[in-house]
């Protein structure tokens, strides 16, 4: 089971507070689905907004990375910058 | 200067610049240097309130001008696209807010918001014209102040803007447009251990980036809707992006010819004239050329935000921080979006803190949209936090460099904000500032010293690149980032370096959007390393078909051939025994073996290198008149690996200059009315050249793992340590805190009036 | 009113123009003579990016009118180099990396070599408060002061 963290923001907009999570996925397509059939509307948000951090490398665009049993997948707002 | 090493032919060396020649003849074309046969001048009639519902506009007069060819208002554009955020490259946007942002719709929302553009003859009948446009305002109540702005009955900007990330959904609007919150450990608990806490509010005003170049386009529509589009800018994909977005035209349609830039440091990522000059165009069938004044680049381009934040912090006697806490405010301009998000991640990010908690808040307020601005958000959290943790090494009797080694993050830190760090420097920005000659230099009378450091995580993402094999032996390497501070130079010697020919060989372009793949926008301080990752992978792919032709002249296997030197050779003795063949004599035969030859890349390039550095400031203070002079600085900074040494070391002199005038000078004044009363480079005073001494500067190189001669970027950090580097300076020199920016002579007079004792805890 | 025809030398040309009474000496050279190496920060002499020579002076050409320009002897940057040799300080500037996005860059140029033809041995502190008057956003100016600085140390060697 993957330890999956999102930001406080999201989790007291969607989860009740409940900001970690341990999921059984092997990529973080299916990490964010399993999260959105509980909390729905979290995985638009998580779209549009989010990038993630999967083992402490930080993915822009994250759809296929892969997951593994130990991850940690932690999401976390994207970034632009000057 | 650690590391400019030999092992390397290109990389590590200062070659003068591709485009070196254009700008120092005055043959670069900048955004306003483009004329077209039959060039309209267009211009823009901008809001005089801060808040204000638009009633009605009546252009007749003005159209009926003689040499005005178009007027257009709000309603003359498409409808603006649906109010969600979308994923846009790197960072969402909200289309409908850009697209009202270009062109106020039912209300200007701040001083300078467009309100309707003329397209004419020449620009004495466009300002002739936007002078007999009549609008009919209902003035409205405003606010400027962010915290003003968060208060319950402050004025609204939007009644449908409702706070975002909070529970339960709120059901009255709000000028808090979003609230965001980062936590790890036990905030109270890691406060309970320390023998020393300290907490400060801080004040931060919005500067704006100062790019010397306006901003200029001239849009060409043609009749069957095709958009060519030349303007300045730090993305021609961004900006075809937008103005497809906001026109409602196909992208294939949209053709973005990016000039030179004449400076952006953020603020020309987004558009302001470029969908207002294409409809003009549509309207007219002729290029309009459209170049914003000085003054409406201060009304109505973005600055960065200002912010208000609160920045607590505990530590153990040893030194050791507890936990830290900061509430941010950030002004977000007339709509939602400042860098809250950025700044809530960097404030603490140079520490391994078990116990953080930061919380964020994103507000709309009577001001022009922000836009990005060097390492956005960072700045503006990092400068109190510098300063707190400057005045708990104080209060411990504890040198501030070896506090922050004390606390540094290290390869193996977990962020607050979730990733762990790789390989970084920030510990060895330290210890080089700590060993510098002038951390030990003496100091005069009412002289001071100051140390700061300074997080940005850097990105990456999508870029593409071609490198063209020319028959003669020469390269062309094509990309779409524009160049902005020498990003020419740094691709072209990786190319020379990948290919092993001389960099003169090598020609590069940075090509319009219908001439090379996608690219993100120059920003985030990615081009060297994203960009230059594609022109690497390019390059290689040039080389595999290089080695490929070779096999073919040689009649061995492809696999059989390695490339060193800029040239194929037979890999080991079972290859065969063939002369080595160079680059030129493939090139030349290449019709004979298959045809052109070049190498592609197109990718989302990650592993993006964090970035670290530490600035080391000494001030005078003028106790007469209050003026603070920067009398001396040097500037650490983890750069990876600097690939032109020269123009790294000009990324961490211009961003110290720049954080300079944000300690010491620069503020927008807004008069009582909403007015910004000081939209001009007189009286919003950026640091010139007798303001400043030398910038001494430190390249550390750790490099990153993940780029081939470990690049990181190096633009954004040199801009978040020296508010704090000058305000610890200045206490060092006076023994007082300033908290609100900028440290300018009335404050520092007024504070020195206030005893100049040492500020009580 | 009636465009007004002005005779000056430009890069040591005969030049000739029409132009509005209210159209700045920067406009004439950029919009109607096309050289647009003079560029325009803020029209307001603040910047200095307009910096340019008049009989040997140095102004800014968005401080000037076209009109005032008559008789006149004009040198811009287009002029500082002669055929493909370019002028010292250009060379130095590129080769000490002295600029980054390069807009400011013909006024900075332009404005120190006024300087180094009236103080062939300036300090640091000259440098700095002759060049106040251009504005640049990129550089921090350490590396153009030491390039102006450089080129007047080798020209005084030679």
């Amino acid at each position: 089971m993957a330890k999956v963290v999102i930001p406080a923001g999201l989790s007291q907009q969607f989860t009740g507070g409940k900001s970690e999570f341990e999921i059984n996925a092997k990529t973080v397509r299916a990490v964010i689905r399993c999260l959105d059939k509980d909390f729905p509307g979290i995985g638009k948000a998580i779209e549009i907004d989010m990038a993630v951090a999967v083992d402490g490398e930080i993915y822009h665009d994250p759809l296929l990375e892969s997951v593994a049993p130990d991850s940690e997948v932690y999401f976390l707002p994207r970034i632009g910058g000057g | 200067m650690k590391n400019e090493t030999q092992e390397f032919k290109w990389v590590g060396k200062r070659p003068i610049r591709p485009d070196g020649v254009d700008k120092v003849t005055g043959r670069a074309k900048f955004g306003a240097d483009m004329h077209l046969p039959g060039m309209l001048i267009g211009r823009v009639l901008r809001s005089p309130h801060a808040h204000a519902r638009i009633r009605s506009i009546d252009t007749t007069k003005a159209a009926s001008l003689p040499g005005v060819k178009a007027v257009v208002t709000g309603s003359d554009f498409p409808p603006p696209p649906p109010p969600v955020w979308q994923a846009a490259g790197e960072v969402p946007v909200n289309f409908r807010d850009l697209a009202r942002n270009v062109m106020a719709r039912d209300k200007a929302l701040y001083d300078g918001h467009a309100v309707a553009a003329v397209a004419a003859t020449s620009a004495a009948i466009a300002e002739e014209a936007i002078d007999l446009i009549e609008v009919d305002y209902e003035v409205l109540p405003h606010v400027i102040d962010v915290k003003a702005a968060m208060k319950p009955d402050a004025p609204l900007l939007h009644d449908d803007l409702f706070t975002d990330g909070v529970s339960p959904k709120p059901d009255k609007p709000s000028n808090i447009a979003k609230r965001m919150e980062f936590a790890v450990g036990d905030i109270e608990a890691g406060f309970s251990k320390a023998d020393v806490v300290i907490e400060r509010e801080f004040t931060t005003k919005p500067v704006h980036q100062g790019y010397i170049e306006p901003h200029a386009c001239v849009v060409d529509s043609s009749e069957d809707g095709r958009l060519f589009i030349h303007c300045s800018s730090q993305g021609q994909f961004m900006v075809r992006q937008f103005c497809a977005r906001v026109l409602d035209v196909e992208i294939s349609k949209v053709t973005v010819v990016p000039a030179e830039i004449g400076g952006g440091f953020g603020g020309k990522t987004t558009v302001y004239l470029e969908p207002t000059a294409g409809l003009l165009s549509r309207i007219t069938g002729r290029p309009v050329k459209m170049v914003m004044s000085r003054t409406e680049v201060f009304r109505a381009s973005g600055p960065t935000s200002g912010g208000a934040t609160k920045i607590k912090i505990g530590a153990t006697k040893d030194g050791t921080i507890t936990a830290a806490q900061a509430t941010l405010a950030y002004q977000a301009g007339a709509f939602p979006g400042s860098p809250i998000g950025p700044g809530c991640m960097c404030a603490f990010a140079p520490y391994n803190i078990q116990n953080v908690n930061v919380v964020g808040h994103d507000v709309v307020v009577n001001r022009p949209k922000v836009a990005a601005y060097r390492a956005p958000g960072a700045p503006i959290s990092e400068f109190g936090v510098e300063c707190v943790i400057d005045e708990i090494a104080e209060k411990l009797s504890i040198d501030p460099i070896a506090l922050r080694e004390k606390n540094a993050a290290r390869q193996g830190t977990k962020a607050y904000y979730g990733p762990t760090f790789g390989p970084i420097g920030f510990v060895e920005t330290l210890e080089a500032a700590k060993q510098h000659p002038h951390y030990s230099a003496p100091l005069g009378e009412n002289q001071g010293r100051g140390v700061a450091s300074g997080f940005w995580f850097n990105i990456g993402g999508d870029s593409s690149a071609s490198v063209h094999i020319n028959e003669d032996g020469t390269a062309t390497v094509i990309e779409g980032n524009p160049d902005i501070g020498g990003s020419r130079a740094s691709l072209a010697q990786m190319a020379a370096e990948v290919l092993g020919i001389d960099y003169d060989k090598i020609r590069i372009t940075v090509a319009d959007t219908s001439s090379v793949g996608y690219n993100f926008l120059t920003g985030g301080s990615r081009v060297t390393f994203a960009s230059g990752k594609a022109v690497i992978e390019a390059a290689n792919g040039a080389i595999s078909e290089l080695c490929a032709r070779a096999a073919k002249l040689w009649e061995i296997d492809a696999d059989a051939v390695e490339w060193v030197d800029g040239e194929a050779r037979p890999a080991g003795d079972n290859a065969g025994d063939f002369e080595p063949m160079p680059l030129s004599t493939i090139a030349g035969a290449s019709g004979k073996t298959g045809g052109p030859i070049s190498g592609h890349a197109s990718l989302n390039v990650k592993g993006a290198g964090p970035g670290f550095g530490t600035h080391i400031c000494d001030v005078e203070v003028d106790q007469e008149t209050g003026r603070v002079s920067v009398i001396r600085y040097t500037a650490v900074q983890d750069v990876g690996r600097a690939i032109h040494p020269g123009y790294v070391e000009g990324q961490l002199q211009g961003g110290v200059a720049q954080g300079v005038g944000w300690a010491l000078n620069e503020e927008y004044i807004y008069d009582k009315d909403g007015r910004l009363d000081n939209p001009g480079f007189l009286d919003y005073r950026v640091p010139v050249a007798s303001d400043l001494p030398m910038i001494d500067t430190v390249l550390v190189e750790v490099p990153n793992p993940n780029h081939p001669y470990g690049v990181r970027g190096v633009g954004e950090v040199p801009i978040i340590p020296p508010m704090a580097a000058v305000a610890n300076a200045i206490s060092d020199a006076l023994g007082v805190r300033l908290k609100d920016l900028p440290m300018s002579p009335p404050k520092v007079l007024a504070s020195l009036s206030n005893g100049g004792s040492r500020t009580p805890s | 009113m009636p465009r007004q025809h002005v005779t000056t030398e430009v890069n040591g040309e005969p030049q000739d123009f029409l132009c509005e009474p209210q159209e700045t000496l920067l406009d004439v050279l950029r919009d109607e003579l096309h050289l647009t190496g003079t560029k325009e920060g803020c029209s307001s002499g603040d910047c200095g990016a307009c910096s340019i020579m008049v009989d040997g002076r140095l102004v800014c050409a968005c401080l000037m009118f076209g009109v005032e320009a008559q008789g006149k002897t004009i040198e811009t940057i287009e002029g500082m180099a002669e055929g493909d040799k370019l002028h010292p300080l250009q060379t130095k500037f590129l080769e000490e990396a002295a600029l980054q996005c390069g807009f400011c860059t013909p006024g900075f140029l332009v404005a120190a070599k006024a300087l180094l033809e009236r103080n062939s041995d300036p300090t640091e502190t000259e440098v700095r408060y002759w060049l106040a008057g251009n504005l640049c956003r990129c550089t921090g100016y350490d590396k153009i002061v030491r390039a102006v600085m450089d080129v007047a140390a080798e020209t005084r060697e030679t």
